[in-house]
C-alpha cells in the first residue's frame, strides 16, 4: 500500500480511466467543432467570393464587338465589409486581361465548369482565396469565354478561426473539467459501500466476531460471504488456543504440583543425607519447570491477547492490592516486608485486565524471587501526568545490563544465574506496557542496592 | 516642375546596375519641396504629401517639437505622381500623405503599405483606419460656396434638389457662372464625384444641368473661391471645406453651404511605405497625426478639421468616405472610363 491511493486503487483506475474517456471525448469534441465551424467561415468567405465573381460577371457586356465590363460597386463592397482582407480581381476574355490585375493567376478557361472554382494560393506576399466565374458571352454571334477571378486574403478568416479555436477550446476544457467533477463524485458514490464495510468491520470490538451484516452491493456479497466464512474459521482457532493455553495449564501445573508434593514427603521421609540432597535438586528442577511453563503460557497469553486486548474500565490501585494480596503469602515464607504506598483514591484506566494482573504478577514475583529474606519491597503507585506503578527491592539489581537486553525473551541478568527464572517475567511486564501504550522502566535504586522496576501508563 | 537630377535613363540603368541612390532622383513630378532641418538632427523624415505647405507646416513644427533631432523632408507632389513615385518607382518616402484615399487604399491593398499599431492608432474609431496601415487624420466635407454679391439676401440652396431647382429657374443669369472641379483633372473631385454618384442620383442631373449651363471647370479650390469671392461666379459645387474655410479670414465675398441632403466627407490619410527607412520617424508622426483632436490649438493654425467622431454623429448629412477595397472600385480602368465618358457627356453639351 502505497498511500491512500496506492497502485491498487480501484478509486484510481476508476478516475484515471474514465478521465482518459472524458479527455478523449473533450479533444474529439474540440476538434469536431473547430473543424465544423472552421469548414462554415470557410464557406462563407468562398460565398461571398463567387457571390462577388458572379456579380461582376452579370456586369460584363459587349460594346462595339468587345467584351467590355463597368466594375459593380457592390461586388468589391460586399468583401469589403466582412473584414480588412486586401482583394484583388482580374477579368480576362480570351485570354488577354480586360481589366484587373494583370498578374493575378487565373485558370484555364478550357479547365472551369458552370461552377465557381475555388482555389487557395499565396499572391503578393499573402495566401489568398479565389474564386473563379466562367462566363460565355456573344461577341457578333461568336461565343467568348470570360474568367472572372476573384481573391481575397485570408486575415478575416484567420481572425475567425483563431476566434472559433478559442471558444473551443474553452467548451472543451469546461466539459472537461464538469466531466471530472462527475466523475470523482460518481467514483466516490460507487466506492461508498466498500468504506461502510471497512467502518462496519473496523468498528468492531476485538472479541467481536459475529459475521458482517452491513448492506453491499452485490460486487461485494461473495467478498462478505467469504470474510464471514474466515471470520467464523478464526472464531473457532481463536477459541481452540485460548482453550489449549488454558487446558495447557492445568495439564502442566496439576501433575508438576503433584510431583513436587511427592518429592516434599519423599525427601522428609528420606534419611540419607546425600539422597535428601537429589531429592532437593529434583524439587528445585520441579520449580524451574513449573515456573517456566507459568510464564510461557503467561507470555502465549499476553502475544495472543496484545493484538486484540480487552478494553475494561478498571483501578490500577485495586490491581496492585490483588496483586500483593495473591503473592503476600510468598514474600511471608521469605520473611519479606510487603510495603504498599497507594493512593486513597482510585486509579482508572481502560486496558485488558488479564494482561496487566500478568504484567504486575510477574515484576512482583521477580522482586520477591531476588530479594534477599528478610528484606523489604515498596510497591507504589503515583498518580501524576500518567500513572506509574513501580516495585522497588533490596536485591542484587540488574548488575547494570541494558533494558534491551532485560526485556528479550529468555535473557536474564548476568548476575543471577543461581536463582530459577525463565527470563520471561520482564519481557511480558514490557509487551504489556506497550500494548497499553506506555513503557517499562527499570532502574538501579541509587543507594547501589536493589533495582525498581516501574510500569509507566499514560492517562487516556 | 520636373525634378531633374538624372535622366531616366541613367536612372534606369542605376537601377539595373542595383545602385540604390538615396535622394528621389526619380521620374515623378513635384510640385514643392521644403526641409526643416532640426537643430541636432539625428535622422530625416522624408514625407511625400498632397497637402499645402501652409496648412502642414505648424503640424511638422509641432512634431519637432515633441520630437527633437528629427528633420523633416517635406515633398509635395499631386495624388498621382504621389502613387506613381511609390507604386511604380520605388521611391524612398518615410510616408506618404494623401487626400486621394482611394490611391492610399490602394497602396494598402497592393502591399506597398506598413502595418502599425500603438495606443493612438487604436483609439482611432473604425472607419478612420484600414488593416492598420492608412491612417485618418482628418475629415474634410465637400461644400457649395456661394457668391456674396449674387445671392445678396435671397434664400441659399440647402440641397442639391433646391441647386438643380435654381439652376433651372435661372439659366440666364446663371450661364458660364456655376464653377465645380475637371473630375478628370483632380484625384479629389473625382472621389467627391463618384461618391456623389453612389450616393444620389441627383448627382448625374445636377451634372447635366450645369453642363447645359456651360460650366466653368477648374483644377484647385483656390481658383473656384477666387472666382466665387469676386462673383464672376455664382457657386462652386464641391469645394474642399477646409480649404475654403481657411481662406474665409483672407477673402471676402463667398460663404460656405453645407448641404443637409448629404455631404461627402474626405479623410486626408497617412501610410508608411514598406520601402521607409525611418520607420521610427514615420510612426512617431502616424501617432501624432492620430491625436490632432487633442491640439486644437493646432488645428486652427493648419486649418485642418481633426476626426471627431462626435461632430460626424451631431450631423446625419455627413457621409465619410469608407476606407476599404470598395474605393478601388472608381480606380478600374474600365469603370474609371465609363465614369469620365459619362461625366464629360454631361457637363460638356
Amino acid at each position: 500500500m502505497t498511500g491512500r491511493f496506492g497502485r491498487g486503487s480501484i478509486r484510481l483506475r476508476l478516475v484515471g480511466q474514465l478521465a482518459a474517456v472524458a479527455a478523449v471525448l473533450s479533444v474529439a469534441f474540440f476538434l469536431i467543432v473547430r473543424g465544423v465551424a472552421g469548414q462554415a467561415a470557410e464557406d462563407t468567405q468562398d460565398n461571398i467570393l463567387a457571390a462577388s465573381a458572379t456579380a461582376i460577371a452579370d456586369a460584363l457586356y459587349t460594346d462595339n464587338n468587345a467584351v467590355s465590363l463597368e466594375l459593380p460597386y457592390s461586388a468589391i463592397s460586399m468583401l469589403g465589409t466582412i473584414s480588412q482582407d486586401r482583394v484583388f480581381y482580374r477579368v480576362v476574355a480570351d485570354g488577354t486581361t480586360l481589366t484587373g490585375y494583370d498578374d493575378l493567376p487565373s485558370p484555364d478557361a478550357q479547365t472551369l465548369g458552370p461552377a465557381p472554382n475555388f482555389t487557395t494560393f499565396p499572391y503578393r506576399g499573402e495566401s489568398v482565396r479565389v474564386a473563379t466565374v466562367l462566363r460565355s458571352v456573344s461577341v457578333g454571334n461568336q461565343p467568348v469565354n470570360v474568367t472572372v477571378t476573384v481573391a481575397q486574403t485570408q486575415l478575416g478568416l484567420a481572425e475567425i478561426s483563431s476566434r472559433i479555436t478559442a471558444t473551443a477550446t474553452a467548451i472543451a476544457v469546461g466539459f472537461f473539467l464538469a466531466a471530472m467533477a462527475l466523475i470523482l463524485l460518481a467514483a466516490r458514490s460507487a466506492l461508498a459501500p466498500i468504506g461502510r464495510l471497512t467502518r462496519s468491520v473496523s468498528r468492531r470490538g476485538p472479541q467481536d466476531l459475529r459475521p458482517v451484516v452491513t448492506d453491499t452491493p452485490t460486487e461485494l456479497v461473495p467478498l462478505v460471504e467469504e470474510l464471514n466464512k474466515f471470520i467464523s474459521r478464526l472464531g473457532t482457532s481463536l477459541s481452540r488456543s485460548e482453550d489449549l493455553i488454558t487446558e495447557a495449564a492445568h495439564r502442566v501445573r496439576t501433575p508438576l504440583a503433584a510431583v513436587r508434593a511427592q518429592a516434599e514427603i519423599t525427601h522428609h521421609r528420606l534419611n540419607k543425607p546425600e539422597h535428601r540432597q537429589a531429592i532437593r535438586e529434583m524439587i528445585r528442577a520441579i520449580d524451574e519447570s513449573s515456573r517456566s511453563a507459568g510464564q510461557l503460557l503467561d507470555h502465549a497469553m499476553v502475544t495472543f491477547r496484545a493484538d486484540s486486548h480487552e478494553r475494561d474500565a478498571l483501578d490500577l490501585t485495586d490491581l496492585l492490592n490483588d496483586t500483593c494480596n495473591r503473592l503476600g503469602p510468598t514474600a511471608d515464607l521469605k520473611d519479606i516486608d510487603l510495603i504498599r504506598d497507594l493512593p486513597e483514591h482510585p486509579c482508572e484506566m481502560v486496558g485488558d485486565r488479564i494482561l496487566l494482573q500478568s504484567a504486575l504478577r510477574n515484576i512482583l514475583d521477580n522482586a520477591i524471587k531476588y530479594s534477599p529474606a528478610d528484606s523489604r519491597i515498596i510497591v507504589r503507585a503515583t498518580d501524576g501526568d500518567a500513572y506509574r506503578l513501580s516495585v522497588s527491592d533490596e536485591g542484587r539489581g540488574f548488575g547494570g545490563a541494558a533494558h534491551t537486553e532485560l526485556t528479550t525473551r529468555f535473557s536474564r541478568g548476568s548476575n543471577v544465574s543461581d536463582i530459577v527464572g525463565s527470563g520471561l517475567g520482564l519481557t511480558i511486564a514490557d509487551e504489556v506496557a506497550l500494548t497499553h501504550g506506555g513503557r517499562l522502566e527499570i532502574s538501579e535504586n541509587t543507594n547501589g542496592v536493589g533495582a525498581c522496576v516501574s510500569l509507566v501508563f499514560p492517562k487516556q | 516642375m520636373r525634378f531633374a537630377g538624372l535622366s531616366k535613363t541613367m536612372m534606369r540603368l542605376m537601377l539595373v546596375l542595383g545602385i540604390m541612390t538615396h535622394t528621389a532622383a526619380f521620374g515623378f513630378e513635384i510640385e514643392d519641396q521644403k526641409l526643416y532641418a532640426a537643430t541636432n538632427e539625428t535622422s530625416v523624415l522624408r514625407i511625400i504629401s498632397t497637402t499645402d505647405i501652409d496648412a502642414f507646416e505648424p503640424i511638422i513644427l509641432a512634431y519637432q517639437s515633441e520630437n527633437p533631432g528629427i528633420s523633416v523632408d517635406y515633398t509635395i507632389a499631386s495624388s498621382t505622381e504621389l502613387m506613381s513615385a511609390i507604386y511604380v518607382e520605388g521611391a524612398v518616402f518615410d510616408l506618404a500623405i494623401s487626400s486621394a484615399m482611394d490611391l492610399q487604399t490602394k497602396l494598402a491593398n497592393d502591399g506597398f503599405a506598413r502595418s502599425y499599431v500603438s495606443a493612438p492608432t487604436a483609439a482611432l474609431p473604425d472607419w478612420a483606419k484600414w488593416r492598420d496601415q492608412v491612417f485618418a487624420f482628418t475629415q474634410e466635407p465637400a461644400v457649395l460656396v456661394i457668391s456674396e454679391r449674387f445671392f445678396g439676401d435671397d434664400d441659399v440652396p440647402r440641397n442639391r434638389q433646391e441647386l438643380i431647382e435654381l439652376l433651372r429657374n435661372r439659366p440666364e443669369q446663371l450661364r458660364g457662372r456655376v464653377g465645380t472641379y475637371d473630375v478628370r483633372v483632380s484625384g479629389a473631385a473625382y472621389l467627391f464625384a463618384t461618391q456623389d454618384s453612389r450616393n444620389s442620383e441627383s448627382y448625374w442631373r445636377l451634372t447635366e444641368v450645369m453642363g447645359s449651363l456651360d460650366a466653368r471647370l477648374y483644377c484647385c479650390s483656390s481658383d473656384m473661391i477666387r472666382d466665387v469671392a469676386s462673383g464672376e461666379l455664382a457657386f462652386a459645387y464641391n469645394v474642399l471645406g477646409s480649404y475654403a474655410e481657411s481662406q474665409k479670414h483672407a477673402t471676402s465675398g463667398f460663404r460656405i453651404i453645407e448641404m443637409d441632403d448629404f455631404l461627402s466627407v474626405m479623410l486626408r490619410t497617412a501610410v508608411i511605405p514598406t520601402s521607409a527607412e525611418n520607420i521610427t520617424a514615420a510612426e512617431a508622426m502616424v501617432d501624432f497625426l492620430a491625436t490632432l483632436n487633442a491640439r486644437p490649438a493646432l488645428n486652427n493654425l493648419s486649418g485642418l478639421p481633426p476626426i471627431d467622431e462626435v461632430a460626424l454623429r451631431s450631423n446625419n448629412a455627413l457621409r465619410p468616405i469608407r476606407l476599404g477595397p470598395e474605393l478601388l472600385v472608381f480606380l478600374d480602368r474600365l469603370k474609371r472610363d465609363a465614369f469620365l465618358r459619362s461625366w464629360t457627356d454631361a457637363i460638356q453639351q
